[in-house]
């Protein structure tokens, strides 16, 4: 052993320990912890919601997501930045609003990206669509809002029978047929992919299809099934019965209660992120930070983890004449 | 002057491998206490094991093939036994204030270690392809969007998750790990406290 090494544990028993084979005996256990765990136990694996799936369980649900995407009233089109300039989802702490500052750089215009992008690439199949997405193009906003909203009526007295949605007439203008189509390209999958699709050719960015997901209802009654809401403590649970993210529990908890989740509730994700990284920073610093470096001594359990040492301290103290190397009292504190 | 003989002399001199790989230790090591450090290590190789043959096979092999399945619940339950055994680790640690006497470095990067680990974990769970990883998607962006983070780290974006979870995040995990464990051998375990006991006098 080399100098300062030696000097540190002077007085301290020394003992043969073998750290390959320490290592091996690790590496064996946890091997073997983990196959008959994955063998007997497997993971979860809950098939992932799509568009096709939700717009055929509840056509009118979906309807209802395609129609506030077009009209701006979904939660998406108010959300604000990465996606766009508006404030719904902006949180800050006093004036500090780091979301505002960083600005859009995930730009989504759920209006054009959700249903008239879409609808015009189905056009272009579809020559039959063609005039109606153009009238809704050409008309004026005043015109388009009151369609959506002569709309919007019509649809909360729609008839749904299975996969069918039967709304009744209205003075909607193109709506109708557009509609149709999106129910169309909603239920026969092809919102999935059209989603996706941008001018490159390989794709892995699924952003716009999660957030039109997202905007579904249906999907929230989903993650509510497999209590997976952040109500119910959702971050850090599984689907299934599987352990999920444990050790998240300190940042899900502060989801749970007060102020974050009363005072503290339009900017609740800021406050969370602030305290978990205020919380971090201070466990790294814990060496340095006077009378938290001490709180170990005073919780004694180092008592518990040293037990044995101790008592072959005391052993020693009362048989000092019997050849053994007396034990030099250690001195090192924080 | 050889700059390749200095690296030599320099590396030696720091790096002695007497005290990297020591064939003894405080007696006190000899305690279940000190097995969480290197079961954290054990299953963190398991995890690179598992996760080059995840990688290798490509993100729809766990869902369509019953041996990807299994790979895949290797590493599921291993990333419960990796922080299991971490999250031990660090109480045990902490218990023995072991940033004493100049370790303050080997506890700092520890739990950096730990955090890079919890973003690792993550990325791997929106990385699922399935339901799970939908909703934690489409949940944590408003937390990173609320901080301005989901600007530049997108959890809708798979490619980049994945990327970030499979190289990026695993790289920067095995290098906290290799200098936290380097330090540990190179400035040996802490000593217990003093127990608080006067010693014996000794008659002279």
């Amino acid at each position: 052993m080399m100098g300062r090494k030696k000097r540190y544990y002077q007085g301290v028993r020394m003992a043969p320990y073998d750290l390959v084979k320490e290592f091996l005996l690790a590496l064996l256990g946890v091997t073997v912890l983990v196959v008959l765990l994955a063998a007997f136990l497997s993971s979860p694996d809950e098939p992932p919601l799509t568009i096709k799936s939700v717009a055929r369980q509840a056509p009118d649900m979906y309807v209802s997501t395609v129609l506030s995407e077009l009209n701006g009233s979904s939660p998406i089109s108010g959300y604000g930045p990465p996606y766009n300039n508006a404030t719904g989802a902006v949180q800050g702490i006093g004036s500090f609003q780091p979301a505002t500052i960083i600005g859009v750089h995930i730009p989504i215009n759920p209006a054009q990206d959700f249903v008239l992008g879409p609808l015009a690439q189905d056009a272009e199949a579809n020559p039959a669509l063609k005039p109606d997405l153009a009238r809704f193009n050409r008309a004026s906003g005043n015109q388009q809002t009151a369609w959506e909203n002569a709309y919007t009526k019509a649809l909360g007295k729609a008839k749904v029978s299975g996969t069918s949605l039967t709304v009744p007439a209205c003075s909607c203008g193109p709506l109708p047929a557009m509609m149709s189509a999106m129910v169309r390209l909603g239920q026969s999958g092809a919102m999935d992919g059209l989603l996706l699709t941008t001018p490159r050719y390989y794709q892995t960015d699924y952003t716009r299809s999660l957030l039109f997901l997202q905007d579904d209802q249906g999907v929230a009654n989903h993650a509510q099934q497999l209590n997976l809401l952040g109500s119910q403590w959702g971050v850090m649970n599984e689907t299934g019965n599987y352990p999920g993210q444990a050790w998240l529990w300190l940042y899900t908890l502060l989801y749970q209660i007060q102020p974050y989740n009363t005072a503290w509730n339009p900017s609740i994700d800021l406050a969370v992120a602030v305290t978990i990284a205020i919380l971090s920073i201070l466990l790294i610093l814990v060496p340095w930070i006077p009378g938290l470096n001490r709180l170990p001594k005073y919780l004694k359990v180092y008592r518990l983890i040293w037990k044995d040492y101790y008592r072959e301290q005391r052993e020693q103290r009362s048989t000092p004449d019997e050849g053994v190397t007396p034990q030099s009292t250690v001195t090192s504190e924080a | 002057m050889s700059m390749t003989r200095q690296v030599q002399e320099r590396l030696s001199d720091a790096l002695p491998y007497e005290e990297l790989l020591p064939y003894e230790q405080p007696a006190y090591v000899h305690s279940y206490v000190y097995l969480f450090g290197v079961a954290t290590l054990a299953s963190f190789i398991l995890l690179i094991a598992s996760g080059i043959f995840l990688a290798a096979f490509g993100p729809q092999w766990w869902h369509s093939s019953a041996v990807g399945h299994f790979f895949n619940s290797l590493h599921f339950w291993t990333v419960q036994a990796f922080f299991f055994f971490m999250v031990l680790h660090l109480w045990a640690t902490f218990f023995q204030g072991a940033w004493r006497d100049g370790r303050g470095l080997t506890w700092a990067i520890g739990v950096i270690t730990f955090l890079v680990s919890i973003l690792t974990a993550f990325t791997g769970y929106v990385s699922q392809q399935n339901f799970d990883a939908q909703w934690i998607g489409v949940q944590a962006k408003d937390a990173l969007n609320a901080t301005g983070i989901g600007a530049f780290f997108n959890v809708l974006n798979f490619g980049q998750m994945y990327g970030y979870h499979i190289f990026l995040l695993p790289l920067l995990v095995g290098i906290l790990m290799s200098v936290h464990l380097l330090l540990v051998r190179l400035r040996g375990v802490v000593k217990p406290y003093p127990d608080g006991e006067k010693p014996r006098e000794v008659p002279p």
